[in-house]
């Protein structure tokens, strides 16, 4: 029965194609796998609670002893404060180009907020800093741009978010953090901060917050991770 | 009473409804799936402390998986993969409750309080301890103990899957003590998953390999006599014209 034989070889190769396939991120079926993200993106929208999720103040004294640094540059990246500026533009009215003091004489808001990474670990830290839709108010933002790009000085590393969650009342860019000002190792000396996304929304480093009409992507949202990431 | 000397004929018990395979068999799959691109996400955090903090429960921190049981290449690929997966995971099992409610056969599948005892007879006759079958009709008190717990299983493997997504849009993962132990009790579900389906398999190909038969073709059949200790179903309202 030569098919018979046949159909048995083509299953057994198939089964061995099965265990060895393993490891195996879909090949052909990558893309079918990236446009799954759309479905996703309307269940994320879709499960959280209406006027928009609020992120749980954790409690006094529950900062992280040891909470992750992280940066794609081969070094840490650094820069003189003094010279530093954050580039507000895009759509809006009046493009700014805030020093570290600039920000640091606007509204302030501090949140005590769990971290969550997309490997799924978490950390604590009390993070201090300017609601984003308090600069977005203070460039004239034109509601007309959907989406936020940020920017900044490490190694390129970048990301864009939707404007409800960048608007959100607990998404800011912070210069503090745990009491202190924001060191080197966690983005100094602002980076974009809330916990409604994981980790890797939250762009350290920043140079420059554009408010644009089109989702632009992200550094690892371009290699694979999911661009709406809301936690 | 004597059995019937049936060598050839052996009559027909019951079917499984194709539905009820084709969902039994797609959930394999899926299952399969859900788990090797889970087993690839551990992977990129194999443990479960937070950071600066220890966990008293997985003294395995640290050691991942081997590739040839995840599913993805990455932590991308593993999250790609299961939040695919996912979709048919529960929609499968949604259609699969469905029928169990609209045709009513969930009575008869369904394990009660009152199907205690006979799972522990069932038990005792698989055990030898027991020399007579028990009584039962489609399923048999330890079946349904199996069959009921592993949907349940399901239905918390979703839960607790939906806490750690979504930990701060849901409250779900504080109801089980927070993103720590919600992602730990993911992934112990897991391993009761992977035990149940040894329990399965050991009892559909080396027990009853009936019941194997049944999920592939519908046709339950009395087993052959050679067979007989092991998976006759002694059941007294059925007919026995010798």
């Amino acid at each position: 029965m030569p098919e018979r034989r046949e159909f048995l070889k083509r299953a057994a190769s198939m089964a061995a194609l099965a265990v060895t396939g393993c490891g195996w991120n879909g090949g052909p079926l990558w893309p079918l796998l990236r446009a799954w993200d759309r479905p996703n993106q309307w269940l994320q929208r879709a499960l959280a609670p209406p006027g928009g999720p609020r992120a749980r103040i954790e409690p006094p004294g529950s900062e992280s002893a040891a909470f992750p640094q992280y940066y794609v540059s081969p070094a840490m990246p650094r820069v003189d404060p003094r010279i530093w500026r954050l580039e507000v533009g895009g759509m809006v009215q009046r493009p700014l180009s805030l020093s570290l003091s600039d920000l640091a004489a606007m509204p302030r808001v501090t949140l005590r907020l769990r971290h969550y990474c997309i490997e799924g670990w978490t950390a604590v830290a009390s993070w201090t800093g300017v609601r984003v839709s308090e600069i977005a108010r203070a460039a004239g933002a034109d509601p007309a741009a959907g989406f936020v790009d940020f920017r900044s000085f490490d190694a390129g590393y970048w990301s864009s978010w939707d404007r409800e969650s960048a608007l959100h009342p607990q998404s800011m860019i912070a210069i503090g953090m745990n009491g202190s000002w924001l060191t080197p190792g966690h983005g100094a000396p602002a980076r974009l901060y809330s916990n409604l996304k994981y980790g890797y929304k939250s762009v350290k480093y920043l140079t420059g917050v554009r408010f644009v009409p089109e989702r632009t992507g992200g550094y690892w949202e371009d290699r694979g991770y999911d661009w709406y990431a809301s936690l | 009473m004597e059995l019937p000397v049936q060598s050839e004929e052996r009559p027909v018990r019951f079917e499984q409804p194709l539905l009820l395979r084709f969902t039994h068999w797609l959930n394999v799959v899926l299952l399969a799936g859900m788990i090797a691109s889970g087993l690839q996400i551990y992977g990129a955090y194999p443990a479960f402390a937070e950071r600066g903090a220890d966990f008293c429960c997985w003294p395995l921190a640290g050691k991942r998986f081997p590739e040839a049981v995840r599913l993805g290449g990455w932590l991308a690929g593993g999250l790609k993969w299961h939040l695919f997966l996912m979709w048919g995971f529960v929609l499968n099992g949604l259609v699969w409750l469905g029928w169990q409610i609209g045709s009513g056969e969930w009575r008869r599948r369904v394990f009660r309080p009152r199907d205690a005892r006979g799972a522990w007879e069932m038990a005792l006759w698989y055990v030898r301890l027991r020399d007579q079958k028990p009584a039962y009709e489609v399923y048999n008190g330890l079946q349904k103990l199996a069959y009921t717990g592993t949907f349940k299983l399901g239905v918390l493997a979703v839960a607790t899957g939906f806490a750690i997504w979504k930990p701060v849009s849901l409250p779900l993962a504080e109801w089980m003590g927070g993103y720590v132990w919600a992602r730990f009790w993911h992934f112990l579900i897991v391993w009761a998953f992977v035990g149940f389906t040894i329990g399965h398999l050991f009892m559909t190909l080396v027990v009853d390999r009936e019941a194997t038969r049944s999920m592939i073709l519908g046709e339950y059949r009395d087993p052959a006599p050679a067979n007989r200790r092991a998976s006759v179903m002694a059941t007294p309202e059925v007919k026995q014209d010798a």
